[in-house]
């Protein structure tokens, strides 16, 4: 819905802040992402609501540059419309997304965002990458393209797709999938963005093309079922796409698979882990099992929660299209350092992610705070890759 | 001079700012009063950082508004002369939880919510007195403004169980007051002169708190509420004084509101708690038998309705009944006038208090809260007021203008007044109280840095 849907809605917010918290307060502090680094008001949900209201609603406020950084900086966690006492929770985000739908009308958007759209609507990525090159990380590898008889489409993603660090797990999860014995392809040079973050940062009509361009894709190669490596795919092929196909993220068909004895992870794999719940699988879709229930039942591994988990999970800040535009800038409070500390505080040697994007900024963050040597980053597609008998 | 970059180099660039969006949000709370503008906003992180920032404000004779959670809905950390908002919540270390004697020394932006979690993850047999408000309120926000907790009747209000503190004064200095002024520990703030009420009251006209060591209490393995109800609003002051000789709560909320139905007339919701069942439930069956001396005008209720008021009002922290019915006129802004009053004139309170809600068309919505034991009750008409619609708000401005005329009439007092509630309270107080206080604002902040316009003009 456009902005002016919510126009009896947007000034409702108190900034009473229970946004800024965990449900069961079991951490001390702040979990909202870009409040946690700028701890300004202004870098609140509530408010940006209020900002919101006053700029492109009202219009007491010009709608600055600065403005825009602030709107933009959000990651779309959803942490705040999880935590606000009152009935419109909900419409939080909405009315985020459909503030930078206003400022996208207005091109009012900060450099990075535009360039991100722009590479988006030129490239099928934001990467400037040649769409020659998506599959380039199947290289030497027994994955191949989808045909028509495929049980599954295996939709990879930009960031699997690209980033050198993802592709691992892009790779892992073929080679599980390969070893399930299930019938699946990729779409290579044919996959294009999905959307997500191109939903996210406003961009309607951008979004309406590469779901169009998608599904067409998917309707020509006859795919009913699709299994994506990114929550980020999987939340908006599940509910933005047409309901003619089934969508899966991928921990939800190796949970199923190891349960029915198509995979054997009886090789095991001896570490303490923990679990970093992404936000698009977690509080956008509600998936919490999944993951664990592969973790756990891998032989040898030691589970170990982080403070904030499941709905109270912290996010990595990469969402919202911050992986790539980083409008929340950098320092030792952004949320990735942040959360790469407090998974550090749990003795585990092993942070556990099912998201390319959180494994991407997890990964840099890891690097920036010097523990290496201490805790490595792994998708669990990696992690039952290694498992498998 | 360019102030904004003495405060960048003070606090960093990514703490300072004076661009329109964040003086925007400086510059209003969600309560009816008229915004007013800031020209910087600052986050310190350290004593050291305010002290600057005090000695630079002092120098150049900006004024100096401190903020914590920013939720009296009074307006009482909005800049009403401009200047440097000073939002404290940058300065969140819990320093130490000294177990044995029981306090939290705490920095001056520590939330509720992050001591009640900090206590439920390390000292779980350790509580706080949490107020009737949002986990975002400061510790320190809410013991300069004499607000109360959910230990208020038991234990106190919350500026009372103060041991310590360390302030800057709007001259710079730092000083530290109570035992750790002369000692390593911040356990007391007796036999010293109290110098602490320099600081408590006066609306940050006089100082800036920047750590404070606040009392922690013994967690009861068990609490519950029960919720009496009575349409017989004169047997209230009775009524009160035999609960409360009992001598048995935690706390007491009243409440009275038009919506729901079923929360007309008066519900007493007396809270009870022990670390013994058999004690605990001997408690509960003490209040039930007071009933009796009121044969049937005041009685317990049960089911649905008891269960409802267990949500609302037994959490801690609160998801108050005033949380929820705050959005009721779907309007982002909500004040209520706190009066506190002598529990002899509670009754002529709230049936004028009513009077005035319906005269300005607003369903009347009363909280009260029982002080200490029985000694004094805060009264707060709360009003929803619709941001969207400045007609609304304004009739909101003053509605509360008249209800707390009203609260001086019946011979009380306003509780975290905003600046024209202060100023009320001024015309009706002692000349020599007066000129006591502009003395003793003069003594420590003599270029009126702090928190100007508010107990001045």
């Amino acid at each position: 819905m456009a902005l002016a849907d919510y126009k009896d809605m947007v000034h409702r917010c108190f900034r009473c802040g229970y946004c800024k918290f965990t449900s069961d307060y079991s951490y001390v502090g702040f979990n909202c992402p870009i409040y946690s680094k700028a701890r300004l008001e202004s870098y609140s949900p509530g408010g940006l609501m209020w900002l919101i209201y006053a700029s492109l609603v009202k219009g007491k406020l010009k709608p600055s540059k600065h403005f825009s950084e602030i709107l933009y900086s959000c990651t779309m966690c959803r942490n705040c419309s999880e935590e606000c006492k009152f009935q419109f929770h909900d419409d939080i985000v909405h009315v985020l997304k459909a503030a930078r739908e206003e400022m996208v009308d207005r091109q009012l958007m900060p450099p990075m965002v535009s360039q991100f759209l722009k590479n988006v609507y030129d490239y099928g990525n934001p990467y400037r990458e040649l769409k020659e090159n998506r599959d380039n990380w199947a290289e030497n590898t027994d994955i191949r393209h989808y045909e028509e008889d495929d049980e599954f489409l295996y939709y990879v993603g930009c960031v699997g797709s690209y980033d050198t660090v993802s592709q691992k797990a892009a790779r892992a999860l073929g080679n599980v999938l390969l070893r399930s014995g299930l019938s699946f392809g990729i779409l290579g040079s044919r996959e294009i963005c999905d959307g997500n973050e191109v939903d996210m940062l406003g961009e309607k009509g951008l979004f309406e093309f590469l779901k169009e361009e998608n599904t067409k894709t998917f309707k020509e190669l006859g795919v009913k079922k699709i299994v994506t490596l990114s929550p980020h795919s999987y939340n908006t092929l599940k509910n933005n796409y047409s309901d003619e196909f089934e969508v899966f993220h991928y921990t939800q068909l190796l949970r199923d698979l190891i349960k029915s004895g198509k995979l054997d992870v009886s090789r095991g794999f001896k570490a303490k882990v923990t679990y970093h719940d992404p936000c698009f699988l977690g509080r956008y879709n509600n998936e919490y099992d999944a993951p664990r229930e592969i973790l756990t039942a891998i032989p040898g591994i030691e589970l170990i929660e982080m403070e904030r988990t499941k709905e109270n999970s912290f996010c990595c800040g990469g969402g919202g299209g911050n992986f790539y535009t980083d409008v929340i800038g950098g320092g030792e409070n952004t949320p990735s350092r942040i959360r790469v500390r407090e998974a550090h505080e749990t003795g585990a040697s092993i942070l556990a992610v099912s998201c390319p994007v959180c494994m991407m900024m997890l990964e840099d963050a890891l690097k920036a705070e010097g523990l290496e040597n201490d805790l490595a980053i792994k998708d669990i597609s990696e992690i039952m890759d290694a498992a498998l008998a | 001079m360019d102030i904004y970059g003495s405060l960048v180099e003070i606090v960093g660039e990514e703490f300072v700012s004076d661009q329109e969006e964040e003086l925007y949000i400086y510059s209003r709370d969600s309560g009816a009063q008229q915004p007013r503008k800031a020209d910087y906003v600052v986050v310190p992180k350290t004593v050291e950082e305010v002290q600057k920032i005090v000695l630079l404000a002092n120098k150049e004779k900006i004024p100096v508004t401190p903020m914590g959670g920013g939720l009296t809905l009074s307006g009482l950390a909005v800049p009403l002369k401009g200047g440097i908002v000073l939002d404290m919540k940058r300065m969140d270390r819990i320093i130490e939880i000294n177990e044995k004697s029981k306090y939290a020394l705490l920095e001056a932006g520590v939330t509720q919510g992050a001591l009640y979690s900090h206590l439920q993850k390390n000292y779980p047999h350790l509580e706080h007195s949490m107020p009737d408000a949002p986990p975002m309120a400061t510790i320190v926000g809410n013991v300069v403004i004499q607000g109360h907790g959910h230990l208020s009747v038991s234990c106190g209000i919350n500026s009372q169980m103060v041991n310590g503190m360390e302030v800057v004064l709007p001259t710079g200095e730092v000083c530290k007051l109570g035992s750790c002024s002369v000692s390593p520990y911040w356990f007391t703030r007796d036999p010293l002169p109290d110098l602490m009420g320099l600081f408590i009251g006066w609306l940050g006209t006089t100082g800036i708190i920047t750590k404070i060591a606040l009392q922690l209490f013994p967690k009861p393995k068990f609490r519950d509420l029960l919720t009496f109800t009575s349409n017989e609003l004169d047997l209230l002051p009775d009524f009160i004084f035999d609960i409360t000789q009992l001598n048995l709560m935690d706390n007491l909320f009243i409440i009275s509101q038009e919506w729901p139905p079923w929360a007309q007339g008066i519900l007493y919701v007396p809270i009870v708690s022990a670390q013994d069942e058999e004690e605990f439930e001997l408690k509960k069956k003490l209040h039930i038998e007071l009933l009796r001396k009121y044969e049937g005008k005041i009685t317990l209720v049960e089911g649905k309705h008891a269960d409802r008021m267990r949500e609302a009002r037994l959490p801690v922290p609160p998801v108050t009944l005033g949380v929820m019915a705050a959005d009721a006129k779907q309007g982002g802004g909500f004040e209520y006038t706190g009066g506190i009053v002598p529990i002899e004139k509670v009754p002529e309170a709230s049936t004028r208090s009513v009077e005035i809600a319906h005269k300005y068309g607003q369903p009347y919505l009363l909280g009260y809260q029982l002080l200490t034991s029985g000694h004094s009750m805060m009264c707060g008409l709360a009003y929803c007021l619709n941001r969207a619609d400045d007609e609304d708000v304004e009739k909101v401005r003053n509605a509360i203008d008249e209800t707390n005329k009203m609260i001086l009439d019946v011979g009380g007092v306003l509780w975290k007044a905003e600046a024209p509630g202060q100023r009320l309270m001024v015309q009706k107080m002692d000349p020599n109280t007066i000129n006591l206080m502009k003395r003793v604002m003069k003594a420590l902040d003599p270029n009126a840095i702090m928190n100007p316009g508010n107990w001045s003009e």
